[in-house]
């Protein structure tokens, strides 16, 4: 276990480049998925078809082949994601201004595919809102954006935060396949290499990079158990 | 009561295995010559069983890869097979088990091999935890870039922090290289496997690919109209066969085992019929290093 201590700065290291994917990719997957689920719920029938499709797309495919259409498709389509070196981010997240795209295209598979999720989990969050709100409002004669935004959403985001909240700690752990995707120094890829190229017997280095991975998860299923709490008093 | 059948039920599934394996000695170690080894060795085990576990890798060209034949072929393999043969085991009863870098200690300290021969560089970090027998072959470090591109010549070449390189996570190579690259997050890519690498290097992401020369020339063998070699060898990555830490008997059958087929000519058949023939240059014999 003597690896814990020694190589403590790899697995800090890791644990950064983990905790700043995860933090980009929340942001992006909570953004993307709104858009989508407002396409989904939306009156338009084009648009509820493409936010369905979207869905249906990007649930049914495993996470590995997103990695790979990213990290492979789009160079072969000629883009090294550099929209993503936004600047001002990309001095307080380092990675996302190198030249090197991999960061980039672990953080657009990561964000595309978990908003799929994220989507779902605030369609049924609208869903449970009682159909009658929504009528009420119409018939006050408020808009669809009106609708949601003074509304439906308000009260949706109630049910919707637990598993909202869920969807982002199954993202966190699949962010350990971006080391497998070109993404140097994650959790991940610093267990690989420990073991691979140090020489470090396996098991110690992945209670490692495991208690790496509870430090951001275990929080946030807390904070989801107290606002569950909170949200049961209300009611 | 349960607990018993279930053991009654083990004892005789533990019976019927070993009555199967009596079966095998008795009509499938034909071809296995007589041959008779210190009592309790590992070879005579091994000699004994009639059969032998090999770790190899199966994706390395000219190494071992496993093809459409269903059986791993290449360098490796070869020099798996001439060892077995001395420890009289016929080729048809060697298990080939998959060996990738990362748990190449571990298939040996857990007793899943009997041996592993796979591209595995001979390093003193990797003799805490297992002995090798050998070299047989003595690889290095070489760079592979686009044919197009005359602006890399040599590890020093990624010194001013502007070239990208890429390489297997947790290989020596890897460590190689981070040595001589300005700031590895922004120059080092390292992928799980050499063909992400060499799509990494075509779509122009990474400038070069680094690895034992071997390897590399694997690929350019491949595909000579994209790829090229970018100057000679910098490092010696000298081959080893992994065996258990304390084995030194079978090291020492292994070394001696070697030592023939440099001598009498199978070792360099061994070369030519496999990795050979992507036009890498054999050199003499290396010296055993019996440590």
């Amino acid at each position: 276990m003597s690896v814990l201590i020694d190589k403590f700065d790899v697995f800090a290291g890791g644990f950064l480049v983990t905790l700043q994917i995860c933090v980009l990719a929340a942001i992006g997957a909570l953004v993307l998925g709104a858009v989508v689920a407002v396409l989904r719920i939306s009156p338009v029938p084009p648009l509820r078809a493409v936010g369905t499709a979207y869905v249906t797309i990007f649930r049914n495919v495993p996470l590995t082949v997103v990695m790979f259409f990213a990290a492979f498709g789009l160079p072969a389509l000629g883009s090294n994601a550099d929209f993503l070196r936004i600047p001002g981010l990309d001095s307080i997240f380092k990675r996302l201004g190198t030249d090197l795209p991999y960061f980039r295209f672990a953080l657009i598979a990561l964000v595309l595919y978990t908003a799929a999720f994220v989507c779902e989990a605030l369609r049924s969050g609208v869903n449970a809102v009682p159909p009658g709100q929504a009528e009420a409002a119409r018939s006050l004669g408020l808009t669809f954006g009106q609708n949601l935004r003074h509304v439906v959403l308000p009260q949706s985001w109630q049910a919707a935060t637990v598993p909202l909240g869920s969807v982002i700690i199954a993202m966190i752990k699949n962010s350990a396949l971006v080391g497998f995707f070109g993404v140097v120094g994650d959790l991940s890829q610093s267990a690989d290499q420990l073991t691979s190229a140090e020489g470090y017997a396996f098991i110690p280095v992945a209670i490692g990079i495991s208690i790496g991975y509870l430090i951001m998860t275990v929080p946030l299923g807390a904070l989801l158990d107290r606002l569950e709490k909170r949200r049961a008093v209300s009611r | 009561m349960r607990i018993k059948r279930v053991a009654a039920l083990a004892a005789v599934a533990a019976l019927s295995i070993g009555m199967a394996a009596c079966g095998d000695n008795g009509d499938g170690g034909g071809a296995g010559e007589a041959k008779s080894f210190a009592a309790g060795s590992t070879m005579e085990k091994l000699n004994k069983a009639q059969k032998i576990r090999v770790g190899t890798k199966f994706d390395q060209p000219g190494f071992g890869q496993k093809g459409l034949s269903g059986k791993p072929e290449g360098f490796d393999v070869e020099i798996a097979k001439i060892i077995a043969k001395d420890l009289g085991i016929p080729e048809s009863k060697i298990e080939w088990v998959e060996a990738p870098s990362k748990v190449r200690e571990d298939v040996i300290e857990q007793d899943k091999v009997d041996m592993v021969v796979a591209t595995y560089t001979i390093n003193d970090k990797r003799k805490e935890r297992i002995a090798f027998a050998g070299p047989y072959y003595e690889a290095g470090q070489n760079i592979m870039v686009r044919k197009d591109d005359s602006s890399i010549t040599g590890p020093d070449s990624f010194a001013d922090g502007t070239k990208k390189v890429c390489s297997v996570t947790g290989s020596t190579p890897a460590e190689e290289i981070k040595k001589h690259v300005k700031d590895v997050a922004s120059q080092v890519v390292l992928f799980d496997t050499y063909d992400k690498c060499r799509d990494a290097l075509k779509g122009k992401q990474v400038d070069a690919v680094t690895t034992d020369n071997v390897i590399l020339l694997g690929y350019i063998a491949k595909d000579e109209a994209s790829f090229k070699m970018a100057g000679d060898n910098f490092t010696k990555e000298p081959y080893g066969i992994g065996v258990k830490k304390d084995d030194t008997a079978f090291r020492n059958f292994i070394n001696d085992t070697l030592e023939k087929s440099f001598s009498d000519g199978s070792w360099k058949k061994a070369w030519d019929d496999t990795a050979g023939k992507f036009g890498a240059t054999l050199g003499a014999a290396p010296t055993v290093n019996r440590y």
